[in-house]
């Protein structure tokens, strides 16, 4: 039998469906695949005691005939995501040993259709960072190694835990969530499909907050198709998120295969960076290929707002971190810190509980919002926001279904390779991902191929509001033609 | 007319006349079941923190949902005080650190509240009335409550109250004295509690008041600078601090020295004001739109609907009372002032045999009889041991000439201690009004035999009649009927 942690989503479903493992079988496979890889860091807290109990369960609805969509599919939770009952920290300090009484909506509704808690995964701080070096846990490495080097790469970040661990055989498909670029970033450096929906497509409720208008939850998993399989348990309308929206989910996974003849695939001018690796050029350019030779039609358009997006980005983010973080004060739960006094306490707490990067984003969005200063940043870069978003309709007004753009500016870099001097050499791992953050869109990243050094590189795919299925349909194609990328194993 | 064209009382000093200058935030508990964001319960009186929800607490992941019956508290609010509804309105979030605050900031509404420019009427002793202005009306989350008395080295918080919808209700500068403060808030009170939006309670907390105050020279135009003193939940003592911090800033200003903008709190005991917090210590709030919540936006007909629905508030009460049953003016405000007592004024009318004729006695004896007992004992007026139904019964039988209003007062007092059907009451204790001529005529012509003496009087000044008058009335028990006995005395004898 093959090992049953190389199967996708798809594949495990049928081998379910057919009695040819169970659902216990399967989850073991994956909790002792998680014990032998420890070295990655990619989980913060291993559940196998809830894994066994829920893969029980789904054995036993699956002998009725009454399996849901990923009855007994094990998955990795980004520990951003509460889990009742269940350690969450979203890998601060200042959490501390927090156990939510209460169940995310995206997870309560991958636990209604039967998936399995393997256990929650790693991430940057607060999902702040592109590198997964933030986390209190220590950072995550990623799978992949340069060819011919020992050298420990980060998986990319914020949901470094998750893609590391969907690229390792660890699990088989992970939640993640993207403010900037963090569910497509990690998916570029690891060779796996992230997908962030359109904003308001999956509920935020009883997910740690970091820049409300900006975050939302997406499935990281190993083919575009389980990335679909995955999206449509998350998506829904919450009446608890007032952001989410009313409208129908669809079945994205009919998207998978189906013909993308006569799509009209924008490539943005402004994304073409002076400095660009070759490497990164050539695969934007044979994946605008690979679409054409599948029917759809190239055609170039321009974002002009594009390169003011990341600045515009570092300040609405941050403005609203800085207030979503003001609750995590020692008074109610998590980390506290003794003081003489309440305002001794905030800052010994806060000083304590958050690491530097946090802090520097707590501290730049409570600047933006000062009196005096609100006017020049923080209304600033909402216009800038305004004009980014009518940037893309124009271009989905001229007919446009999808814009194709590389994932990210480089391959996976090394642990402490970046940031360490400049944060703004880290902040532009999300340059070419923010935009579509600030416009609410969905964006879907797929491996696409590999650099010199044999690190995975990603395609990104930008939609129109709620047409994540034209994304499915894309990315299939690219991965059709690209091929899938299995990670290395050397642990 | 203009606020500052109303009369009002200046205050005369050392160097000349000041004018008092008074603009007033007003928070106001919204009535409903639930909080602003959160499904928890609103009721007082809890357990510490056994009404708070996740949101109220501030879990991690958690978001608030807006609570539409307090949506429609706010538009009801709005139309009662004649002000602008805005469609479109914006949640914002004050940042700030405070224990009390489980968010780190407080939803409210800031530069695009739900409710613009309205106005309150204020009707002044003698007759006179102002008009205030309402700058605006936004919904915003109380906060929750420090307990200090619990342990000697730490304090602790009840979330109960954390979250419960607030209306900020703030006023225009146009208020010039104590009076017409404590005219304002009452009135904005009443207002409140006729739409059924606020308790009013001010002893639970239900209505507080911010009070802005500032001095100028009379004549003076420009606004001179203020001081707030925040958190005032008594009407009585609004006005103390009033005239306290008005004379404070006067002798300041006369010795040469200048107002330093700030926050007062006022000290009952003392009957003074005192610095809070100074302008430089103000926070920051960096107000900005919450992300977790969309603009809140309704149609036209969402308030047209909420209009149509809108109950009869005081000043139409009032106007209804005075043309409908020719009530004073006076009288008419004693009424409407209170809910309650409108409506039991209100419910006697309805069952009035004749309420044409008999409405304007039925409201003396509303406001002499019924409320000037209920105060001296002290009970409210849904404890009234006379019902409505009673009064309205006890009017009838005045105005159908059954009983005197001497008789009626005797009734009343039965009623009050025993209890029972006043018309019952009349038949069993041969109460009523005796106006068979034949039995009075017995008497009077007894009386007239008695006392030759005041015959001739009475006929030499028919003034004197009044004697005989009350002679009859005196064996008739007070039963007989004045107008009867008067006019067989005047045939009698000739006068």
């Amino acid at each position: 039998m093959t090992d049953l942690t190389s199967l996708t989503i798809a594949e495990a479903r049928e081998g379910l469906a057919s009695k040819s493992f169970t659902a216990r079988e399967l989850t073991d496979a994956h909790l002792a695949a998680i014990e032998a890889a420890r070295v990655l860091n990619a989980y913060v807290l291993e559940t196998p005691d809830r894994a066994r109990d829920m893969a029980k369960a789904a054995d036993e609805k699956i002998a009725k005939g009454e399996g849901g969509s990923l009855a007994g599919i094990p998955l990795g939770i980004k520990d951003l995501f509460a889990t009742r009952d269940i350690r969450t920290t979203a890998c601060s300090k200042i959490l501390g040993n927090f156990i939510p009484p209460y169940e995310s909506t995206v997870t309560s509704q991958l636990w209604r259709d039967g998936a399995v808690l393997l256990g929650k995964l790693n991430n940057d701080e607060f999902a702040m960072g592109s590198s997964n070096e933030t986390s209190c846990f220590g950072p995550v490495t990623n799978p992949w190694r340069r060819e011919g080097s020992n050298t420990t790469l980060v998986p990319g970040g914020s949901s470094g835990g998750s893609a590391s661990a969907v690229a390792a055989l660890l699990c088989m498909g992970a939640t993640a969530t993207d403010t900037g670029g963090s569910i497509r970033q990690p998916a570029a450096f690891t060779a796996t499909v992230g997908i962030k929906p359109t904003y308001g497509r999956c509920s935020r409720w009883g997910i740690v907050a970091f820049a409300s208008s900006l975050d939302q939850a997406g499935p990281i998993a190993r083919t575009t198709r389980d990335a679909a399989i995955l999206m449509r348990s998350m998506a829904g309308h919450d009446p608890k998120d007032t952001t989410s929206v009313d409208i129908a989910v669809p079945d994205y996974e009919a998207a998978i295969g189906k013909s993308v003849k006569g799509m009209k695939i924008g490539i943005p001018r402004e994304y073409r960076l002076d400095g660009m690796p070759a490497e990164i050029e050539k695969l934007w350019s044979e994946g605008a290929q690979w679409l054409k030779a599948a029917g759809a039609e190239l055609v170039e358009v321009s974002l002009p707002h594009t390169k003011y997006a990341l600045p515009a980005y570092y300040i609405v983010a941050p403005a609203e971190a800085s207030s979503n973080l003001a609750r995590y004060d020692g008074v109610r739960y998590g980390l506290r810190e003794p003081a003489k006094n309440i305002i001794e306490m905030y800052e010994n707490s806060r000083a304590d509980g958050f690491g530097d990067e946090v802090r520097r984003r707590v501290l730049i969005g409570t600047y933006v919002l000062s009196a005096g200063y609100y006017d020049a940043y923080y209304l600033r870069a909402q216009k800038v926001r305004t004009l980014i978003k009518k940037d893309f309709e124009d271009c989905f007004a001229k007919g446009v279904n999808a814009i194709l753009t590389p994932a990210t500016p480089s391959a996976a870099f090394g642990i402490g390779e970046k940031g360490g001097a400049d944060p703004v050499e880290m902040y532009l791992n999300d340059i070419f991902t923010v935009t579509v953050n600030m416009a609410g869109l969905p964006g879907i990243a797929v491996p696409a191929g590999k650099d010199t050094q044999g690190l995975p590189l990603g395609l990104q795919l930008i939609g129109r509001p709620f047409d994540e299925e034209t994304l499915f349909s894309l990315g299939e194609v690219i991965e059709q033609a690209a091929g899938r990328f299995p990670a290395p194993r050397w642990w | 007319m203009t606020a500052s064209a109303a009369p009002h009382k200046l205050i005369k000093s050392a160097t000349g006349d000041w004018e008092v200058v008074i603009g007033m935030e007003v928070h106001a508990q919204v009535t409903s079941n639930a909080k602003l964001f959160s499904g928890a319960s609103t009721a007082f009186g809890g357990e510490p923190n056994s009404h708070v929800s996740l949101v109220d607490a501030a879990m991690p992941g958690m978001l608030p949902v807006i609570n539409e019956e307090c949506v429609r508290q706010a538009v009801r609010t709005g139309l009662g005080l004649n002000a602008q509804v805005n469609l479109r309105s914006v949640f914002d979030r004050k940042n700030y650190f405070y224990p009390d605050s489980p968010q780190g900031y407080q939803i409210s509404q800031y530069k695009s509240p739900i409710v613009g420019e309205g106005e309150v009427v204020l009707e002044l002793d003698g007759g006179r009335s102002v008009t205030i202005g309402i700058e605006r009306l936004h919904l915003e989350q109380d906060a929750g409550k420090l307990l200090h008395d619990q342990s000697p080295t730490m304090s602790y918080v009840d979330l109960n109250r954390c979250g419960v919808a607030l209306m900020e209700i703030v006023s225009k500068p146009d208020i010039r004295d104590a009076e017409q403060a404590k005219a304002y808030v009452t009135k904005l009170r009443s207002i409140l509690r006729y739409l059924g939006t606020c308790d009013g309670d001010m002893e639970k907390g239900s209505l507080r008041a911010d009070v802005n105050v500032s001095v100028r020279r009379h004549g003076e135009t420009a606004l001179g600078t203020r001081c707030e003193i925040k958190n005032m939940n008594s009407i009585n003592f609004i006005g103390q601090a009033i005239e306290y911090e008005a004379r404070r800033q006067i002798e300041i200003i006369e010795d040469g020295g200048s107002i330093d903008q700030e926050t007062r709190l006022f000290d009952p005991n003392k009957g003074e004001t005192r610095s809070m917090r100074s302008k430089e210590e103000a926070h920051d709030y960096r107000y900005f739109p919450d992300p977790d919540l969309l603009p809140l936006e309704f149609s036209q007909a969402f308030v047209d609907e909420l209009k149509a629905q809108l109950p009869e508030l005081p000043d139409e009460k009032k106007s209804r009372f005075i043309t409908g049953f020719g009530l004073s003016s006076y009288d008419a405000s004693v009424l409407v002032a209170e809910r309650e007592s409108a409506e039991f004024y209100e419910t006697v009318l309805a069952r009035l045999a004749d309420k044409a004729r008999d409405g304007k006695l039925a409201a003396n004896w509303v406001i002499n009889e019924l409320f000037g007992r209920l105060n001296k004992e002290g009970v409210a007026i849904a404890a009234s041991p006379v019902s409505a139904e009673q009064l309205a019964a006890i009017v009838d039988l005045i105005g159908e000439g059954a009983i005197s209003g001497k008789i009626a007062k005797d009734l009343f007092e039965i009623v009050w201690q025993e209890g029972g059907d006043p018309r019952a009451l009349v038949e069993t204790r041969g109460m009523k009004q005796v106006t068979d001529l034949g039995a009075i005529e017995k008497v009077v012509d007894d009386i007239i035999a008695a006392n030759p003496d005041k015959v001739e009087q009475a006929k030499a000044k028919p003034a004197a009649l009044q004697w005989f008058v009350g002679q009859v009335m005196k064996s008739s028990g007070g039963k007989a009927n004045p107008k009867a006995v008067n006019e067989l005395l005047k045939s009698k004898l000739g006068v």
